[in-house]
């Protein structure tokens, strides 16, 4: 496989890439983030036309939705799709087509070591742009930039897993100097098939990034003692969880998340006149709306192996409950017991839908 | 006032523990009468939710039982609760639910024994936790 040398910006690179499948005719649609100026802001954009891609900024520490979820309703279109991803997105993505919600046929995927994405309260403050020169710096020095999303200070998994293509975003970004594009497939090999740019035989290096990686793991072990200080237990669950209000905005933005009808929105969780009369029967008062803490248990129990650590759940987060540190925390624990890493590898089932016969002797 | 009893929520496969408990009955085994029987079809029909709420609703405890692995009638239904319970398990850890208030077992139809035998074991490790409180106050 082959690789790309990068001579302008990584960002820059990736759009001109986007151009050249638009404009070649490879691809029918491109889906990236953009800068909208008007507002300083950005989104999540759907581009059909190659004249719309001036705005697009495809590499960005900026996450406004988690793009595998929106995948999921666009890749099956039967149009072909390159899409530019974040590590957590496309691992997401990959946990949506095996629960049959996606699929990779028409799309070449495009991510990047990536360095965090900053929270949305900065975003629509409009600071990213000021934060940006700091940010690229201290990556490439390999340290953690502060202001980055919890989970994404913890990451380890900050190198793309099955992606396409891989830009690694290292060095000085901003003039080029030290990125590269690592064309990892068939698939990406045919489609940059023309593509302009130093073509050469580097393999992707994951032990430049090692630094980067002992810096995240320290922060990880950082934050899972922040979620349990004074030991696991229901008090401790009382404090993280006692603010919700119930608004189900976690879920609503997270990619595994894709029930259509999610239990706790189901006639399951109806709250009607025998409910109260029977639970008040036995208990003398009711949290409400009931269930607010039940509500992220179940969730736990459901998907928490599947959590990527996006982080879109902590910062939509209305109360400011440190939802994705626990479902991090939790689902690594969940996780570990099938030797599972969410995103892996399509090909890996669901825990939860498969079985050895000789295992968990402990149980039962 | 007569003294506490644990009340223990018993979700029990039709296959196998429910008709193991029923051998338990026919017989005239001897076991605490502290449980509430809930059939359902498989042990793979279990939610974990249930058991959650099981304990939310008063319950003091919950005990699942289902055929042995690979005796299940639908196959494999069981080892895939078993994973569930799997997954379970460090999560009633991390709330701070003491492990012996839910108890997996696995009975057949013609373990009437080991059926009474379980309920008594079980109702006996849930009397010495004492009262479960904490979910149906606080949550
Ligand atoms: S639980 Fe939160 S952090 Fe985990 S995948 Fe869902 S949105 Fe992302
Ligand atoms: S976003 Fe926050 S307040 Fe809303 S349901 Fe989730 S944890 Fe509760």
């Amino acid at each position: 496989m082959s690789s790309i040398i990068i001579d302008t910006s990584a960002s820059r690179k990736v759009r001109e890439l986007l151009r050249f499948l638009l404009e070649s005719g490879k691809i029918d649609a491109a889906v990236t983030m953009r800068k909208i100026p008007e507002d300083s802001s950005y989104d999540l954009a759907l581009i059909t036309d190659a004249s719309n891609l001036d705005e697009a900024v495809p590499i960005v520490p900026v996450m406004t939705v988690n793009a595998g979820q929106v995948l999921s309703s666009i890749s099956t279109s039967g149009k072909k799709i390159a899409v530019v991803l974040k590590p957590c997105e496309l691992r997401a993505f990959v946990e949506l087509v095996k629960r049959e919600q996606g699929s990779f046929e028409n799309l070449l995927t495009i991510s990047h070591t990536c360095g965090g994405v900053f929270p949305l309260d900065l975003v629509a403050a409009g600071k990213i742009e000021e934060l940006l020169p700091k940010y690229e710096k201290i990556i490439s020095k390999g340290e953690v930039p502060a202001n980055t999303r919890d989970t994404c200070r913890a990451c380890e998994h900050f190198i793309p897993m099955n992606a396409d293509i891989t830009v690694a975003v290292a060095g000085d970004c901003e003039s080029g100097k030290g990125c590269v594009m690592y064309l990892n497939t068939d698939k990406a090999e045919e489609y940059a098939e023309g593509f302009s740019g130093e073509r050469g035989e580097l393999k992707f290096d994951p032990s430049a990034l090692k630094k980067m990686l002992d810096a995240r793991l320290l922060e990880k072990e950082k934050l899972f003692a922040s979620i349990t200080e004074d030991g696991p237990g229901l008090d401790r669950l009382l404090d993280t969880f006692g603010k919700c209000i119930g608004c189900h905005g976690c879920n609503s933005v997270c990619p595994i998340c894709y029930c259509l009808l999610c239990d706790f929105e189901s006639a399951n969780f109806d709250y009607n006149l025998p409910y109260f009369e029977e639970h008040l029967s036995r208990r003398a008062a009711l949290r409400l709306p009931p269930d607010t803490i039940f509500f992220h248990l179940g969730r736990l129990t459901h998907m928490s192996f599947s959590c990527v650590g996006c982080g879109m759940c902590s910062d939509v987060c209305p109360v400011g409950i440190p939802v994705a540190a626990v479902f991090r925390k939790t689902g690594e624990k969940t996780a570990a017991l099938f030797d599972y890493v969410p995103g892996r590898d399509v090909e890996e089932s669901i825990p939860v839908m498969v079985y050895k016969e000789e295992e968990f002797s402990d149980i039962g | 006032m007569s003294e506490w009893q644990p009340k223990i929520l018993a979700i029990l496969c039709n296959w196998c523990s429910y008709a193991g408990a029923d051998l338990a009955g026919v017989s005239r085994m001897q076991y605490p009468p502290n449980i509430r029987v809930v059939r359902v079809p498989c042990s793979g029909r279990v939610d974990p939710l249930f058991i959650m709420k099981s304990l939310q609703s008063g319950f003091d405890g919950v005990l699942i039982s289902g055929c042995h692995p690979g005796d299940c009638h639908y196959i494999s239904g069981n080892y895939v609760a078993r994973r569930k319970f799997a997954v379970l398990k460090p999560l009633l850890e991390f709330i701070g639910i003491e492990p012996d208030r839910v108890q997996f077992s696995w009975i057949s139809a013609g373990e009437g024994e080991r059926f009474a035998t379980v309920v008594t074991k079980v109702t006996e490790d849930i009397r010495k936790l004492g009262p479960s409180t904490k979910l149906v106050k606080k949550l």
